[in-house]
């Protein structure tokens, strides 16, 4: 058993449990003296095994000292390899004729699918119904963008300007409920309200018109799944809006107000600057996302208004592939949106970066 | 008695801020009281036609905005049994397991993760937050559940979407932030990692778990997709399908149909009456999470 010294002023890590001699716990980083001092009982096993090796200590070493944190991780691990990056590599459909008949097992039948090349992707291009779910995807997002996206910066500074607490309270509580609402609860309520039997409908009806119902009516469709958005996660939206407002000194609109800047001056010129990064932020994650415009949402309606007007690629993926059987063809549809998607992330960090904001990541 | 006002009275103004002028706070609490009344006016007619008679709805012409007749009949028919009991029941098992699956996998994850510069920490996290920047895809993730073997089993409703790395972040910076010298004070006692995580780590971090564990619960009750793929018999489905089939596609649940055709029971207090039972267990957890959300929780989860 070494006998450990305990350093002045050394501050432990984790567990202080670094053999002795092993002046940093990562290979050649951290400053002297970050480990190494006071190894604990039970811990000395793997301290004396490595006393004598200078500078670093044994990878193995560290793993012994760490197995337990290592384990704890494995579950999580475990569950988004095979969930996350083995599907990834499942994508190799979208290169095949994948038929799923030729065995049992979907791993097998994999193998055995013939290859095609790109194939698949040539039909994808000539497809009009593809490009029309590119379209309305896009109309989607810029709609989204415009009425959406502006909403909950407004409200947050109308919640900011409530003083009573417990007014401010019981509005955010209202505003937060629809966020936990599943999809399904949020259009059957937009159905009570908007659909044929709905209240407006029916209110209608009793005054001699009839055939009102928005929820079927393609025209407006956009718009109806732009406002079901706006119901259920507007009120949500606030919250990053608020913690930054509550971060700006009462200071800076003390001084904004000795200098002579009215209520519209100080909100022009303390707040709205004060959100600018956390506006920046969510701008830059929305069009990073711009491909995803609610797949739940829209396949729940997909069959009350036709494809024609509720087909956006990712319900386009639905259709193909688990509805049509044809794996390998929606695979690849689904492939190009992530393709496509990937690349908006890491373009729109870039214009972020270029903005001088952070983005989603560091440079 | 200002107690009795605590809460509900404005706080003195600062001397700098000028008083406001009427028109603004009027302004101010038409568009608050529109917000609100947008949100709870659809609930609160869905909850009254939900208790209204058959009578009370066919007098309204439909849906009841104006409480009369009160009665719990299309509940009390609901859960005596057959298609909607039996999906509230799935719902509520699939969640249950769900929630407390994915918070052992989670919470064991942030604490791995929380002791920065332990080993393979960097590689496992970096493995862990690429997944937020792409998605596997529908027909990929759809084929491994089948070739899995997990098709027409509840797992496929828990297992590929058990982990919610966001969620591992945000109780890794919470963990994170729970003093050094406390551990390792329990760690010279003695104590093992599990035992640390047990009984010093989690008993400090009862809010954000608490947080946590609601969100996946929300989650887990609000699905419907992943049933609607994975699943082909209908006794399986979860109360989300089930409100798809009686009150977005309008047909009656099972066994209650001829109750209904006999005039007995109004469909729509029927339909109205499964939405109540899909709302009210997330109207609960809602204040509940508002109540123990830390400011910034969720804003300051992701570094490095």
């Amino acid at each position: 058993m070494s006998q450990h010294s305990t350093v002045p002023g050394a501050q432990p890590t984790r567990d202080g449990a670094a053999p002795a001699g092993a002046p940093s716990r990562g290979p050649g980083s951290g400053p002297a003296g970050t480990a190494g001092a006071g190894a604990p009982p039970g811990r000395r096993r793997a301290a004396g095994k490595a006393a004598g090796k200078e500078g670093r200590v044994s990878l193995r070493t560290r793993f012994r000292r760490d197995r337990t944190l290592v384990l704890m991780t494995l579950p999580a691990l475990l569950l988004v390899l095979v969930f996350t990056y083995v599907p990834v590599l499942g994508n190799v459909v979208a290169f095949q004729d994948y038929d799923p008949y030729l065995s049992e097992n979907g791993f097998v039948a994999m193998l055995e699918s013939p290859w095609i090349g790109l194939e698949n992707f040539e039909r994808i291009f000539s497809d009009s119904a593809f490009w029309r779910a590119v379209e309305n995807t896009l109309v989607l997002f810029l709609l989204q963008l415009v009425l959406f996206f502006p909403v909950p910066i407004v409200l947050a500074l109308l919640i900011n300007s409530i003083v009573r607490p417990r007014v401010r309270a019981v509005a955010q509580a209202i505003m937060y409920l629809p966020h936990f609402f599943s999809w399904v609860l949020v259009i059957t309520v937009f159905q009570q309200i908007f659909g044929g039997a709905g209240i407006i409908a029916q209110t209608l009806r009793e005054h001699g018109v009839e055939g009102f119902d928005l929820m079927t009516d393609p025209g407006i469709f956009k718009f109806l799944v732009t406002s079901e958005g706006i119901w259920k996660d507007a009120g949500w939206g606030i919250i990053v809006f608020l913690a930054a407002l509550s971060a700006v000194s009462q200071d800076l609109y003390e001084a904004a107000a000795m200098d002579g800047a009215g209520r519209w001056r100080r909100m022009w010129h303390v707040t709205l600057p004060a959100l600018r990064p956390v506006i920046a932020l969510l701008l830059v994650l929305r069009v990073g996302d711009a491909l995803t415009v609610g797949f739940e949402q829209l396949l729940l309606q997909r069959d009350a208004v036709g494809p024609d007007a509720a087909e956006v690629l990712d319900t386009y993926v639905w259709w193909n592939g688990i509805r049509n059987q044809d794996f390998g063809y929606a695979a690849a549809a689904g492939l190009v949106k992530g393709v496509v998607g990937l690349g908006l992330v890491l373009a729109a960090n870039k214009v972020a970066h270029l903005m001088g904001e952070q983005g989603v990541y560091k440079k | 008695m200002p107690s009795l006002r605590r809460g509900w009275a404005a706080p003195p103004r600062p001397v700098w801020e000028e008083e406001p002028r009427r028109a603004g706070l009027a302004a101010k609490g038409i568009v608050l009281a529109g917000a609100c009344l947008a949100i709870l006016f659809p609930l609160w007619i869905v909850i009254v036609t939900s208790l209204s008679s058959r009578q009370a709805i066919t007098e309204a012409g439909g849906l009841v905005v104006i409480p009369k007749d009160i009665t719990f009949v299309a509940y009390q028919e609901l859960l005596g049994g057959g298609q909607v009991q039996r999906a509230a029941l799935v719902s509520v098992g699939v969640t249950v397991v769900g929630t407390l699956f994915s918070m052992a996998v989670s919470v064991l994850c942030a604490y791995g993760l929380s002791r920065s510069g332990s080993t393979g920490h960097r590689w496992i996290l970096m493995t862990l937050l690429a997944t937020m920047f792409f998605g596997a895809g529908l027909i990929p993730t759809y084929l491994l559940v089948q070739a899995l073997g997990l098709t027409d089993t509840y797992l496929a409703l828990i297992l590929p979407s058990a982990v919610s790395v966001f969620n591992i972040l945000v109780l890794r910076a919470f963990f994170m932030n729970i003093s050094q010298e406390l551990i390792d004070s329990a760690r010279i006692d003695g104590a093992g990692d599990f035992r640390i995580l047990w009984q010093i780590v989690m008993p400090l971090s009862r809010a954000v778990i608490a947080v946590i564990a609601l969100f996946y619960a929300v989650g887990y009750w609000s699905a419907w997709f992943n049933a609607s793929i994975y699943l082909t018999d209908q006794d399986m489905m979860p109360l989300q399908n089930v409100m798809i089939q009686i009150v977005q596609k309008q047909e009656p649940p099972t066994g209650l149909a001829q109750m209904i055709r006999t005039n007995q029971l109004s469909p729509l207090s029927v339909q109205m009456a499964v939405m109540v039972m899909a709302l009210v267990p997330v109207a609960i957890a809602s204040p509940f999470v508002q109540k123990h959300f830390k400011k910034g929780m969720l804003t300051g989860a992701v570094k490095g």
